[in-house]
């Protein structure tokens, strides 16, 4: 199955200059634009180019350790009352469904002849698979970190120095990951010709929001082939954590042209959508620009952009996807916020039923799926069946969740 | 013709290239912007241009990114700025905005215009709007008669440049080098390059901006083209003056020599 990846589908596109609806397009200095324009070409003669799409297939298969298990969470199945499937992106390398998107961009890196790669991260879950693909592919990687978020995940900037990855701290703005994003287009704009900006999710200018979408999309594919071997048929619902939102497009992509196949995505709600401190740009925002695309934005009443909250440094974004921003649009998939305590009451939930310790940003997906099952299987008749994109593992959130249920030993 | 293009012509008229002096609005307070700004006119600088802070500015160095976080920090708003424009303008200069564009989409695009229009405000400067997106922007500014003025880049291409120059109305910018505002040690090799390509594809005065911190830059800068677009330079006086009155003494200085240099075009 990863062998044919990228072979194409008729999931719903953008039009040529990368608009989603209302959504999408380039809003970023000319001085990028012949770089994206060179990407764009990149990647649409990559994703024609059998030879590409086998040598990523092998990549994803043979380093990535993918498809992914479709695995039936029975013990949490009971919990939940609903058929739960977990698509396991959790035991990929390096942890999270990411790594498809970095094997992707640098395969492409390689073929525009470029040596460098630049990256955002928040919490360094990013920032260390691109310093892992760099590595693998012999690019020098420089990732752009908030100060604040050097200091929250040390461990993850150690990861990405062992990697022979260049962390660079930001100082500027809220010293997070939208300052990090910032400070790494300013790199891209000074150092374009080498550089390949490597964005870490399905957002930013086109093609990025697409090509992502297109490296993470056999998530979808595989858990639906996976979804049909398993239980003879498609799940009634397909549920998935949305910060930028790749996970959740990855998982999405297969099942859109199935109407019966209803799609949620969850937000980090923070401390609850109506106190303010949350991550949810769809239920909590509005449309904006941000960092290059048309979309979802939390922000003030003069446009400047609001600080987002979220237990889940990974979902710690005030954009989205401008893809997810058009399915909401059109209805086609639900939003839904999902507090902080919500998801660390899943993520509790997982790790004593199944022996799974989930990440956090997962855990929101997770969480969302405990609230729709008594819904949907009300509105069914009976027992739904729901595949939950685990996009990634918790080793990484150990200290947060130790720390949220007091469960640390105090510091001698 | 704009205003701005008036002041084009009487400088070329000169011999010399037309000075434009950038300032955030509301920095380091909306009166100690207002300040800043009339002082630059005084000491000789042709143009103003108004930079509405905005929280992601990633055109923008590290200078004028502080500067903006000042501002943004002590509460400006976009009708602030309006303010500001109208009492810049006051002092005859002609003043040009410029701003990132989710602050415009967010006031609303007609509003905007309308209201940059009635304070006097010759145009807008977009950074990180590029023709291929404005087709809201292209009517507001046709409806309340404002200049647009898009970037052009040493990256554009050919193609590029030329459609991106037929959109432009008033003058175009031509970025330096390739990078973010924040002056320079050494003016880019890569502008004459970018301005005589300009000049091959409209008649557009073009100013050069990113980099120019110095009257011998100014200069260097003005030997080739109509304007000189100084930013980071102006900025820092105020950022690093102890006092509000050192930075305008410090602003009237800089000024001056910009001012000087913009009339001894090296050729």
């Amino acid at each position: 199955m990863s062998a044919d990846a990228l072979a194409p589908v008729a999931g719903p596109q953008p039009d040529s200059a990368g608009h989603f609806g209302r959504f999408g397009g380039r809003f970023v200095p000319e001085a990028l634009v012949a770089a994206l324009d060179e990407l764009d070409g990149a990647w649409r003669t990559a994703m024609a180019d059998e030879s590409f799409r086998a040598e990523f297939g092998a990549l994803l298969r043979d380093y990535a350790g993918t498809p992914s298990l479709l695995y039936e969470a029975r013990r949490f199945s009971a919990k939940v009352g609903a058929r739960v499937l977990l698509k396991r992106e959790d035991l990929n390398h390096t942890g999270a469904h990411k790594v498809r998107n970095v094997l992707g961009q640098a395969l492409l890196t390689k073929r525009m002849g470029k040596t460098r790669v630049i990256a955002e991260t928040g919490a360094g879950q990013h920032g260390v698979a691109t310093a892992t693909a760099a590595a693998l592919f012999d690019l020098e990687c420089v990732v752009y970190m908030g100060q604040v978020d050097t200091e929250r995940q040390a461990l993850n900037v150690a990861r990405m120095r062992m990697l022979g990855a260049t962390v660079v701290p930001v100082t500027n703005g809220s010293r997070t990951l939208k300052d990090a994003m910032n400070e790494a287009m300013r790199d891209w704009v000074a150092n374009v010709d080498e550089t390949h900006y490597l964005i870490g999710t399905a957002a930013g200018p086109h093609p990025f929001p697409a090509m992502v979408r297109d490296f993470v999309r056999g998530i979808g594919d595989e858990a639906r082939q996976q979804c049909l071997d398993l239980t003879g048929g498609l799940p009634d619902a397909v549920t998935a954590c949305v910060g930028g939102g790749s996970n959740a497009l990855g998982i999405f992509h297969a099942f859109v042209g199935d109407e019966a196949v209803r799609l949620y995505g969850f937000e980090a709600g923070g401390d609850g959508v109506s106190t303010g401190r949350h991550a949810a740009s769809i239920t909590g925002g509005s449309a904006g620009v941000l960092h290059g695309t048309r979309t979802f934005v939390l922000q003030d009443a003069d446009g400047q952009t609001l600080e987002s909250h979220s237990i889940s440094a990974g979902l710690d974004y005030p954009g989205v996807g401008p893809e997810h921003a058009w399915l909401h649009d059109t209805g086609r998939a639900n939003y839904l916020p999902v507090t902080d305590d919500e998801a660390m009451a899943a993520f509790e939930l997982l790790c004593r039923t199944e022996g799974i310790i989930p990440a956090i940003e997962s855990a929101h997906a997770l969480a969302g799926t405990v609230a729709l099952a008594p819904k949907l299987a009300a509105e069914l008749g009976r027992e739904p069946t729901i595949v939950v994109n685990l996009s990634g593992r918790g080793d990484k959130d150990v200290h947060t969740a130790g720390d949220y249920f007091g469960i640390l030993d105090k510091e001698r | 013709m704009s205003r701005i293009g008036v002041a084009f012509d009487k400088a070329r008229a000169d011999g010399r290239a037309l000075l434009v002096g950038c300032m955030p609005a509301g920095f380091p307070t909306v009166e100690g912007s207002i300040a800043a700004m009339t002082a630059m006119v005084e000491a000789g600088v042709d143009v103003i241009e108004v930079e509405i802070p905005y929280s992601d500015p990633v055109m923008d160095g590290p200078v004028i990114q502080r500067a903006s976080d000042i501002a943004l920090a002590g509460g400006v708003r976009t009708a602030d700025t309006m303010r500001i424009i109208e009492a810049v303008a006051a002092t005859g200069a002609p003043v040009v905005t410029m701003t990132y564009w989710n602050p415009v989409e967010r006031y609303g695009v007609d509003v905007f215009a309308r209201d940059l229009a009635s304070a006097g405000g010759t145009g807008l400067i977009t950074p990180d709007l590029i023709p291929d997106e404005a087709d809201e922007w292209l009517a507001a500014s046709d409806a309340h008669g404002l200049d647009r003025t898009f970037l052009v880049s040493p990256s554009s291409t050919d193609a590029r440049l030329a459609m991106t120059v037929q959109h432009c109305r008033g003058f175009v910018y031509a970025t330096a080098v390739m990078g973010v505002t924040g002056a320079r040690a050494r003016t880019s090799d890569a502008a004459p390059t970018l301005v005589s390509r300009a000049r091959a594809v409209t008649d557009l005065p073009i100013g050069v901006g990113l980099g120019v911190g110095t009257g011998a830059q100014a200069g260097t800068v003005a030997g080739y083209a109509d304007g000189v677009i100084v930013g980071s330079a102006l900025v820092r006086c105020v950022l690093d003056a102890p006092t509000e009155a050192d930075g305008l003494a410090a602003l009237r200085t800089l000024s001056a020599e910009l001012a000087e240099g913009v009339r001894n075009p090296t050729r």
